[in-house]
């Protein structure tokens, strides 16, 4: 029974850090595909970026569902289960946003213009970065919670980054000679990339908490 | 088994029953009450190791007949056994936790005020020194053990769903031990008093495996108390590991085997006889209990917390348990036996005499009692040890030990030691020359007990008691406990 025990609990503890791994690649997945649309528009290499990070965004919510499963079905960690539940989903959340915002670029296709490439480029990279302190966060509830408070901090401070250049960013596009529309257009794009880092200081908050729970 | 046995064999049933219903819960209380361990997983486990510890390691020490062993008479045990019971089940209805044995003494105590035997002042202050001493140990162990986890899982860095297994699989092993312990310990209390009159007969299963007729009988007492735990434990449970106090997990895991060391540490005359034999300082004995240790431990680690997660309520009702256990169950045992004596004319207890002869007072002035004050009373016979007492007190104020030493000596009785019961004995217990020390006394006959402990005494060295010192207690322990079997046996009934 107890070797059982500890084989279904590595297995499950691979299963969370291949969820949180998926986490990071469609970071970086991100982050590449929104600098090759900066750069070359859309195309078949931004199109099979997107297709890498939908198919990311699939075995992400395989792994969900399996842990999820695997933690009621074994009624694992009982005073904790309904906080890494929580943090599962708000984990899965960020992998939805990445798709979501991708697939926004591919069905609309804005015109950014040469002058906001900077601005979007430093905002993408910013949130990515924000994501993957979360993403460190998460894996320090599960192995290091002194660490979470560490890893937490980076988190706000670079959501508050990301908030200045997203701010930076609006006001440059509304300053600009553009339509009024395609300036709606740029700050709908600038507004759903930096909601990356405010749902990550969202988790963030929540982790907080959780981690004082942990603590025996 | 003639039926009258059988009839009272339930009431030492219904005594495992609530054991099982209310101690089971200091073992798996936490466990439970955290979801760690479901109910039935625990209820499981505990049954199978309670079976185990009282047909392996109970079966043992059955020459002791646990503290009911005091009792005389049949329909008394019966009673005693019954009180005791009853104000546990009543406990363990409303989720309290209580001691079980508590509720035992505290029957004996109604039964000692109803025969008017004497009640020994140290079992008194053993019961309210364990109210205190107890949980203030498990508390103090419980905390510094919590903080030492702190610092050793804060060092090892351990994946939360490891140490979520680790702590379930610490959780059942503490648990399966205290279940065992709870086996071995409890069920002389249970069922020791009908080990003389069992009829069981021994029987070997597949020619490899021998089951004692006592084993047969423990292992009824042991199903006794798994049943108890299957169906009424739950609440005292939840009561333990969820209503005093939230836990978390590792924290029911340091509650738990925080209780298991009090018990160790504080209780253990093995240890102390083992570091008393080795030079070494020694623990001071404390009486402890269970259930005390388990809720001190549960309170220590709210109090470290600063104490605002503590329901004071359920924390002042499980004290009023503590505290009116023995008293319900002295009050409903003297009640029970008045009728029991005279409505079903059932002899609840013996008479036991007391004379101060000469050879008496002879000894009592070997153990620097004053005699002179006591010649008065020379000759004459007492019916209880209460009236003993009270006519020594007239003369001259004794102490405890003075005490105890008259009613030693005094106490008159017959026994005669008949070559048919020789047979009787368990000669694995005894060593040869011990034996060999009781078959010579052969058809003789004595009037005290003490007479016959030193007849078998000036036989062999192996009889002789050692200087009172730590490192002797065991020994001397386990020679009165011998000596115990042997005046019960062949004492023989005017």
């Amino acid at each position: 029974m107890a070797l059982h025990l500890f084989t279904r609990t590595r297995a499950l503890e691979n299963q969370i850090d291949e969820f949180l791994d998926k986490i990071s690649e469609a970071g970086l997945v991100f982050n590449r595909a929104v600098k090759l649309y900066l750069k070359k528009g859309q195309g078949k290499e931004f199109d099979a970026l997107l297709e890498q990070c939908a198919g990311i965004e699939h075995r992400g919510d395989e792994l969900r569902r399996a842990i999820e499963t695997d933690l009621y079905a074994q009624t694992l960690i009982p005073d904790l289960r309904g906080d890494v539940l929580s943090l599962l989903e708000a984990m899965d959340y960020l992998i939805n946003i990445y798709e979501a915002n991708l697939y926004r670029f591919s069905i609309e296709a804005p015109e950014i213009p040469a002058s906001f490439r900077r601005g979007f480029k430093e905002l993408t990279e910013t949130v990515v970065t924000c994501v993957e302190a979360v993403v460190l966060a998460a894996r320090a509830f599960f192995r290091d919670i002194e660490a979470v408070r560490d890893h937490n901090s980076k988190v706000m401070f670079l959501e508050t980054e990301a908030d200045k250049i997203s701010t930076k960013l609006k006001r440059a596009v509304f300053a600009s000679d553009l339509e009024l529309a395609h300036k709606t257009q740029l700050r709908y794009f600038a507004e759903r990339v930096d909601e990356l880092a405010n749902e990550a200081e969202d988790i963030a908050d929540a982790l907080a908490i959780y981690a004082i729970k942990r603590k025996i | 088994m003639d039926l009258t046995v059988l009839f009272f064999l339930t009431s030492g049933l219904f005594l495992g029953w609530s054991l099982g219903a209310n101690d089971a819960a200091n073992v798996f209380g936490t466990a439970v009450g955290t979801r760690m361990v479901k109910f039935t997983t625990a209820a499981i486990v505990c049954s199978i190791f309670v079976i185990l510890g009282a047909v392996i390691s109970g079966a043992g020490t059955t020459h002791t007949l646990g503290e009911l062993g005091s009792i005389n008479a049949l329909a008394g045990a019966f009673m005693v056994a019954l009180s005791a019971a009853g104000t546990v089940y009543m406990m363990t209805k409303w989720g309290l936790p209580v001691s079980t044995s508590q509720a035992v003494v505290g029957a004996i105590i109604g039964w000692n005020l109803f025969s008017d035997s004497v009640t020994d002042t140290s079992v008194l202050i053993k019961i309210f020194a364990t109210w205190v001493a107890c949980p203030l140990l498990a508390g103090l162990l419980a905390v510094s053990i919590f903080k030492l986890v702190e610092q050793f899982l804060g060092w090892g860095k351990f994946h939360l769903l490891r140490l979520d297994a680790y702590t379930r699989l610490a959780l059942i092993c503490a648990g399966a031990f205290g279940a065992y312990s709870l086996g071995a310990n409890n069920i002389a209390n249970v069922m020791g008093v009908f080990v003389p009159v069992s009829s069981f007969t021994d029987f070997e299963v597949a020619d490899f495996f021998t089951l004692t007729s006592i084993q047969q009988l423990f292992l009824l007492g042991a199903i006794a108390i798994a049943v108890g735990v299957f169906t009424y434990s739950k609440k005292v449970m939840l009561t333990v590991g969820q209503d005093l106090l939230p836990l978390s997990p590792v924290a029911a895991w340091v509650v738990v085997i925080s209780h298991s060391i009090v018990l160790f540490l504080f209780a253990s005359e093995g240890l102390e006889y083992l570091l008393a034999n080795n030079g070494l300082p020694t623990i001071p004995l404390v009486p402890v209990s269970s259930s005390q240790a388990v809720i001190g431990a549960v309170v220590g680690i709210g109090l470290m917390r600063g104490g605002r997660e503590i329901r004071w309520q359920v924390l002042a009702n499980i004290g009023g348990g503590w505290i009116t256990t023995p008293v319900i169950s002295a009050v409903v045992c003297f009640i029970a036996l008045f009728f029991l004596q005279n409505v079903f004319n059932q002899q609840v207890y013996r008479e036991v005499r007391y004379e101060l002869s000469a050879p008496v007072l002879k000894k009592l002035s070997e153990h620097k009692i004053p005699i002179k004050a006591l010649q008065e009373l020379r000759g004459k016979s007492f019916n209880s040890g209460v009236q003993f007492l009270d006519a020594l007190h007239a003369k001259r104020v004794l102490t405890d030990d003075e005490d105890r030493a008259a009613l030693y000596y005094a106490q008159t009785g017959k026994f005669v030691v008949e070559s048919e019961k020789i047979y009787l004995l368990d000669e694995s217990w005894f060593t040869a020359a011990q034996m060999e020390a009781i078959r010579n006394l052969s058809a003789r006959t004595f009037g005290y007990r003490w007479t016959l402990a030193e007849a078998l005494a000036n036989k062999t060295s192996e009889w002789r008691l050692k200087d009172n010192s730590k490192v002797n207690k065991l020994y001397n322990k386990d020679i009165n406990r011998k000596l115990d079997y042997v005046y019960r046996t062949f004492s023989v009934n005017e």
